[in-house]
Formats: structure tokens, C-alpha cells, sequence
């Protein structure tokens, strides 16, 4: 396999490992409006509290990689998409900085819970513009940068999307992380929230298909929509599953805690991959639509291959410790409550 | 007025970066310092040590927490603002970076969970591996970074390719000229930061007679290391100046304040205004003789001056020049204090000497501001270039609207003196607050040893409230 495309793979892998982890927090930061009193909202901070830097490092890799593996596509992205990147910066800031003071505050408690949850919708509403941006393309020429191109009704659409499918993700990890009334409340919450991102996902579906005739092709020509349909599928059957169990626990008034809490935090994590799946097929192989390819924008081989070793060494690794973390503080937020 | 689009780009880099850099300098010697303290108490069981960890950590997380937040705007502050720079050396720095994340930043934020929060879940070992684990992440982090910028300093190992840096020798890359003093230098400011923060609090314990057995063991301690890195750091600094003077002499002259093409015979300047317009010093009082001595090491070695380049390639002289005073200034006033700390141990004074506790407290931020003098002493030294001799940094600024780079650096701007504020103001209150109580300490080991137990007892309370 060429190393461009191997590097592009593990930049998907990047870029999905943040989606499916700092999606989750950024998504109790959407949901907080949601829980009103202190404590209830003290289990939300504490059921990330021990991983949100972790998740957030996710960014920053996929910054680098970008940055390493393909400089032209990080050159050309991060200067078109100057004031949406540089909001979600100033978006991540405070809701990072709300973990750390928060708890500590008492007068400015209510100021440390606002930056938390404006920060973490603003910081995803930025991703889904950007993400709907990269869709749509970009204009080409010198004076893209000074446009405002990314400021549009589909973007705006997909900023949305992301921050419903975020908080969708958050409400399933809730749903784990939780008993009695506080997980009542998130499977609650995570059927509306289901409604929103199968919407959601259905209308960008159908507009980019609808605006752009290069995707459109790559979907319908040839009868690759045979090949192609498990996605739409398997996000089906997903979105039902998420939902019948939801519900079976709302039936169950929530005497059902036990094993099976997790599920729909994975189907829910599957919906997303179902979706970057289909984003990806719809893009490959460029980086800038229509303008950039992954191997027009790839680094040098002597770059590529020194990176290699780290990448197929490390990854792994970081994986494992990664799982330990969250496997050290498995179960309910109750049960580790002590702070340091 | 036409606003610059360099200019502010400039700016609003030196400015997130001056902002970052205070707080890694400060976490990567604390992390050191607790892990410290957690294997000493480990090894002796003295409760002491425990109370100078679970004290300190509270710090250092409010601090890691400001680096990480600010450091994440860096990495991507290459791209939004010098996309020609970060396409033309992207083949180079690119990789060095995603080290860094690699080998790091996955690394700290991986133990950094169970360090801050995961007393009670794992083993004392388990934990004590993640304090460690988290020292040698920040660690790491400091050596990728330090490559990167060394090798803008002192580039080798590259070859030019279409007009793009390519890599003729990794090692050559990250072994070059500069990064060793380079390394070592930042390294050991940061334990020195970190020491002197320490001592500076615990100082001030002391002045106020609270918490006086834990004070006391952390002002001991950091004095003690003081006294041995202080004098290391100012023969590293002087080994990493004549590494300057061979490879960037211009910077050098900036820092010395010499004009003249060749000058032999320099003095040492203590005071001076360098003046950019005239090419020459005004008010200047300098030792005579002794820059050379320090520098070539004979009283009468010659020197390359400012005027040996045309005034476009020159940096900002006054700028470098006293920014190199304040950070060698601190530098010998923190020996001093190290020193004064031995005299005073030998007259059994160094726990009751009000003023000598005093001046330690005023220390407290010494190490901090001496590393960033000295970061400004490297970076602006290094203009106009970018990559020195290769990359002027005018040549690779994004081509932005100005208003959206002002718009940016004000909200820069706002938002971290805010920051600042914040950091400053709950740094004040768990100082306040003062370290965990030894009851406190005491209960929280019970839990330690039976972990299983406090677990069920708190799901067994949860479900009968659930019952009822």
C-alpha cells in the first residue's frame, strides 16, 4: 500500500477517534442546560473529568497529522477556515479551564458552568461548520481565504447536525455513566436527540447529493449504491436499536441497571462510524474537494517513513493505556467520586 | 492607519506563546517534584512527603489544565496564521510534532486521570507509575518541542526540494548544533521554576507560621536543589552562549549590545540603551574587558558586531539585549538566594530569617520570568528570520484580512488576561487553603488499603436509596 494512503487511513482513524471521544464530553457540554442543580450537574463533570484532556489530545493529533503526513492540506484548511478554527480555540479554552475551576469556585460557580456548556456547544457547532464546509468545497484561488464561503445555510445545517449527534453520543454515555434519575433523564433525552440526528443525517444526505454532482455520481453511478448500501442500512438498524432500548428502559422505570447500560453508547458510536463512512466515500480522494488530493498534498517519503515507526508503535500503545484509563474508572460516576 | 498583517500575526504568535510557555515551564519541574515526593513517602512512610504530593498536585493540575488549553491554539496557530510557513517546512517540523503527540502529550493525558483522581482505584505502585509516568510525558513533550525550535535556529540536515524543505538526515535534524545546550538550558529552568514556586510558598507559610513541619520540608527540600542546579544552570547557559556565538553571531551581538563589525576587547555591558537608529549604545557602563573574557575567553578575543549585516537583518537590539539582562540577573539572584539559604542552614536560621523568608517569597514567580526573558531572548534574537538565514518571517504570513487577525489578537488578548486573572486567583485560594490535614491524609489511606470495601459500601447505600 502507498504511504500517502496509509497515512490518510490514519488520519481518518484520528479524526474518528476524536469525533467518537471528545464527542461524547463536548456533548455533555450541549446536554448541561438539561440538569439544573449542583449536583446533577457535578455528576456530569465528573463522569468526564478524568478524560477529557485525553479525548481533546485527539484534536491535537489530528492537527499534527494533518500537518506532518499532508503540509499543503494543512496549510491551504487551517488559513481558509481562519475565524471558525480560531472560534472553536477560544471555545475550547473555556470549557477546558471549567474543569479545573469549577470545583474549586463558589461565587463563580454559575460563570465556570456557563463556559462550560456555551464552550463546548460553540466548539462543535465550529466542527460541524467546518465539516460542512470541507463537504460543500472550497473556492479556489488566492482570495478564498478572505471569503466567507464557510458561512453558509448548509454549513450552518451541519453545525447543527454535530452538535445534535454530539449530545446524542453524550446522552448515551450519561445513560452509562448513571442510575435512577439522572439516567432516566438521559435515555429520555437521547430519543429526541435520536429523531434530530437521523433528520439530520438525512438531509445532508440528500443535499449534498442533490448540490454537488461529483457525489451524486459517486453514490448512484454504476450501481455502486449496491455496494454502498449497508451504510444507510446499518445506521438504520442502529438508530432502531438505540431507540428500542431506550425505551424498554423507560418501560422498565429503571429498575433494569446492569450489564447492558453501555449498549447504546456503541450503537451510537456505530451511527457515527456509519456517517464518517459515508462522508469519506463521498470525498476520497481529496482532501480539498476538488482541489487537493491525498497524494498531491503528501509529504515527502523521507517525512512519511520517519513517522512510520512512531505511528506503528505508539498507536497501539497509546490505545492500550487509553482503555486502561477509562477501565480504571468503569462503572457509575458514584462509585469514584473522590477528587484529588 | 494600514494594519499589518505580519505585524499582527506576529504579535498574536509571541503573545499565545509567551502565554503558553508559563505554564509548561512550571508543570514539567512540578510534575518531577511530586513524583518525587510520592516515591520518597513510599519509600520512608513519612506522611510528610504524601502531604507535599496531594498538596502540590492540586497546583500542578490547575496549572496543566492552563497549558493544555493554550497549548492547543499553538498547534494550529501554524497553519491559520503562517500557512506558507507551514507548507514549506511542514515535511520537517510536521513529523517532529506528531512526536511529540505520539510520545507525549498521549502519554501525560493517559496518567494524568488516574494521577489527579485515581487514589483509591489502583495500587499505590499503579499510581505512583502514573505520577511518573506523567513527569517523564512532560518531559518528552519538552524534548520534541525544543528539537523543532533548535532546528529553526540552527537548521542542518535538510535539503531544499522544489522549495520545500525536504530531510537529508533525521538525525542531523534532531541532533543539530544548538539542541543539547538548548535542551538541557529549558530543562533545568524548569526545575528551577518549579523549585523556586515551592520555596516561594512555603516561605510564605513560614512567614505566617501555618503549616510549619510541611513548609519547613518543602523549603529544606528546594533549597537544597536550588543550591545544586542554580550554578549548573549558569555554566550550561554560558556553554549555550558560546554555542550562539558560533552559530548565530548576530544574536549574540544583539545580546551584548556590540555595533562595530569586529570588536575586540569587549566590555560587559551592565547598562546600556541600544539605540537601532544611531548603531551605537547611549548611557552605556560596561566592565571593560570582561564580555570578551567571558565570551572568547581571552580578555582581548574579538567579536562579531551588528554592523557586520545590513540594519534589515538585524533584531530587535534593546529588546534582546535587556530581556538577556533579566533573565541573567534573576539567574545570579537565585543563586544568591540559594547560597544565603546554605549560610543561614549552617546557623540552624533558615526556618525563623524573616527577611531572607521574605525575599524567597518574592521569588516565587522568579523562575517564570526569567524563562520567558529568555525565550524572548531566543526568539526575537533570531529575526527577521524564521528558520535562521532560510525563512524570513515576513515572506510566510497567511494572506488574512488584517481585521480578522485584529479581531483574533484582541480576543487573544481579553481572554487570557482574564485567564491570568482566574489562574492567579484560584492558585491563591488552595494556597490558602493550605495543604490537606493529616487526619485528613490519615482517613483517605484507610480507603486506600481497602478500596473494595468504601466501593461496596457506597453501591450498597445507592441501591437502597433506590429501593426506598
Amino acid at each position: 500500500m502507498d504511504l500517502a494512503l496509509f497515512y490518510f487511513l490514519i488520519l481518518g482513524f484520528a479524526v474518528f477517534m476524536y469525533v467518537l471521544l471528545d464527542g461524547f464530553d463536548l456533548g455533555i457540554g450541549i446536554l448541561y442546560p438539561w440538569f439544573e442543580s449542583k449536583s446533577e450537574r457535578d455528576h456530569l463533570m465528573r463522569s468526564i473529568s478524568h478524560v477529557w484532556d485525553g479525548n481533546e489530545t485527539w484534536l491535537v493529533f489530528g492537527g499534527v497529522m494533518l500537518f506532518a503526513a499532508f503540509p499543503a492540506a494543512y496549510a491551504g484548511i487551517t488559513s481558509t477556515f481562519y475565524l471558525p478554527i480560531m472560534l472553536m480555540l477560544f471555545a475550547l479554552i473555556f470549557r477546558g479551564v471549567a474543569f479545573e475551576y469549577r470545583f474549586k469556585a463558589d461565587r463563580s460557580r454559575p460563570y465556570w458552568d456557563l463556559a462550560f456548556s456555551a464552550g463546548s456547544a460553540i466548539a462543535a457547532f465550529c466542527q460541524g461548520i467546518l465539516l460542512g464546509s470541507l463537504v460543500q468545497g472550497i473556492p479556489e484561488g488566492s482570495s478564498m481565504i478572505a471569503s466567507w464561503h464557510w458561512l453558509t445555510p448548509f454549513t450552518i445545517l451541519t453545525g447543527f447536525s454535530v452538535m445534535a449527534g454530539y449530545a446524542l453520543m453524550a446522552s448515551s454515555y450519561l445513560f452509562m455513566k448513571s442510575r435512577s434519575d439522572i439516567q432516566r433523564r438521559a435515555s429520555h433525552l437521547g430519543k429526541n436527540l435520536l429523531i434530530c440526528v437521523v433528520l439530520a443525517m438525512l438531509t445532508v444526505s440528500i443535499w449534498t447529493t442533490i448540490a454537488s454532482p461529483e457525489i451524486q455520481n459517486r453514490w448512484f453511478e454504476n450501481g455502486h449504491f449496491i455496494y454502498l448500501s449497508p451504510l444507510p442500512i446499518i445506521s438504520l438498524f442502529l438508530s432502531i436499536g438505540i431507540w428500542k432500548h431506550f425505551t424498554r428502559h423507560q418501560m422498565l422505570s429503571g429498575q433494569s441497571e446492569g450489564k447492558n447500560d453501555s449498549r447504546p453508547f456503541w450503537y451510537s458510536a456505530g451511527l457515527f462510524l456509519t456517517g464518517f463512512i459515508g462522508l469519506v466515500v463521498s470525498l476520497f480522494p481529496y482532501l480539498i474537494p476538488r482541489q487537493l488530493t491525498l497524494w498531491e498534498a503528501a509529504a515527502p517519503d523521507s517525512s512519511l517513513t520517519f513517522l512510520l515507526v512512531g505511528v506503528c508503535l505508539f498507536i497501539p500503545l497509546i490505545l492500550a493505556y487509553t482503555l486502561w484509563g477509562y477501565r480504571v474508572f468503569s462503572g457509575k460516576v458514584e462509585d469514584y467520586q473522590e477528587g484529588y | 492607519m494600514e494594519l499589518d498583517v505580519a505585524l499582527l500575526s506576529r504579535i498574536q504568535f509571541a503573545f499565545t506563546v509567551s502565554f503558553h510557555i508559563i505554564f509548561p515551564s512550571i508543570t514539567i519541574g512540578l510534575a518531577t517534584l511530586i513524583a518525587i515526593w510520592e516515591g520518597l513517602w513510599l519509600k520512608t512512610h513519612n506522611p510528610l512527603y504524601l502531604q507535599l504530593a496531594k498538596f502540590w498536585i492540586k497546583p500542578f493540575a490547575i496549572t496543566f489544565g492552563m497549558g493544555v488549553v493554550s497549548g492547543i491554539v499553538l498547534s494550529y496557530e501554524f497553519g491559520t496564521n503562517f500557512s506558507e510557513f507551514s507548507n514549506l517546512v511542514g515535511p520537517i517540523l510536521g513529523p517532529l510534532m506528531a512526536y511529540e503527540v505520539l510520545t507525549a502529550f498521549f502519554l501525560e493525558a493517559g496518567f494524568l486521570g488516574v494521577m489527579l483522581f485515581g487514589w483509591q482505584r489502583v495500587s499505590r505502585k499503579m499510581h505512583f507509575f502514573s505520577t511518573i509516568t506523567v513527569a517523564i510525558g512532560t518531559w518528552i513533550s519538552a524534548f520534541w518541542i525544543i528539537v523543532a525550535n533548535s532546528w529553526m535556529q540552527t537548521p542542518t540536515g535538510y535539503k531544499v526540494v522544489e522549495g520545500q524543505y525536504h530531510v537529508a538526515s533525521w538525525m542531523e535534524v534532531i541532533f543539530n548544533p544548538s539542541m543539547p545546550y538548548r535542551l538541557t538550558h529549558m530543562l533545568l529552568a524548569s526545575m528551577i521554576t518549579a523549585t523556586f514556586v515551592v520555596a516561594g510558598i512555603s516561605a510564605y507559610y513560614l512567614f505566617k507560621r501555618k503549616h510549619v513541619a510541611f513548609a519547613k520540608k518543602g523549603l529544606s527540600m528546594t533549597m537544597w536543589i536550588a543550591l545544586a542546579l542554580t550554578p549548573l544552570q549558569a555554566y550550561i547557559g554560558d556553554l549555550h552562549g558560546l554555542n550562539v556565538k558560533e552559530h548565530q553571531p548576530i544574536k549574540l551581538a544583539a545580546m551584548e549590545g556590540i555595533w562595530p563589525k569586529q570588536e575586540a576587547e569587549v566590555p560587559l555591558l551592565l547598562f546600556a540603551l541600544p539605540n537601532m537608529e544611531t548603531e551605537q549604545n547611549d548611557y552605556e557602563i560596561g566592565i571593560p574587558k570582561l564580555g570578551s573574557l567571558i565570551l572568547t575567553h581571552t580578555p582581548d578575543g574579538a567579536l562579531t558586531g551588528l554592523k557586520s549585516v545590513e540594519p534589515q537583518d538585524r533584531p530587535n537590539v534593546p529588546l534582546v539585549f535587556w530581556s538577556f539582562r533579566v533573565m541573567v540577573g534573576l539567574g545570579f539572584g537565585m543563586i544568591g538566594i540559594a547560597v544565603l539559604a546554605l549560610i543561614l542552614r549552617k546557623k540552624d536560621r533558615l526556618f525563623e530569617n524573616k527577611p531572607f523568608l521574605t525575599l524567597v517569597a518574592a521569588f516565587t514567580p522568579s523562575g517564570v520570568i526569567s524563562v520567558l526573558a529568555g525565550w524572548y531572548v531566543v526568539e526575537v534574537g533570531r529575526q527577521p528570520w524564521l528558520v535562521y538565514n532560510l525563512i524570513r518571517t515576513q515572506e510566510v504570513i497567511s494572506p488574512l484580512p488584517a481585521e480578522r487577525v485584529l479581531f483574533t489578537l484582541i480576543m487573544f488578548v481579553i481572554i487570557y488576561t482574564l485567564l491570568l486573572g482566574v489562574y492567579l486567583y484560584f492558585m491563591r485560594k488552595v494556597i490558602k487553603k493550605g495543604p490537606p490535614s493529616m487526619s485528613t491524609l490519615e482517613q483517605q489511606l484507610i480507603g486506600m488499603k481497602a478500596p473494595g470495601y468504601a466501593l461496596a459500601w457506597v453501591k450498597s447505600l445507592k441501591n437502597s436509596e433506590e429501593k426506598a
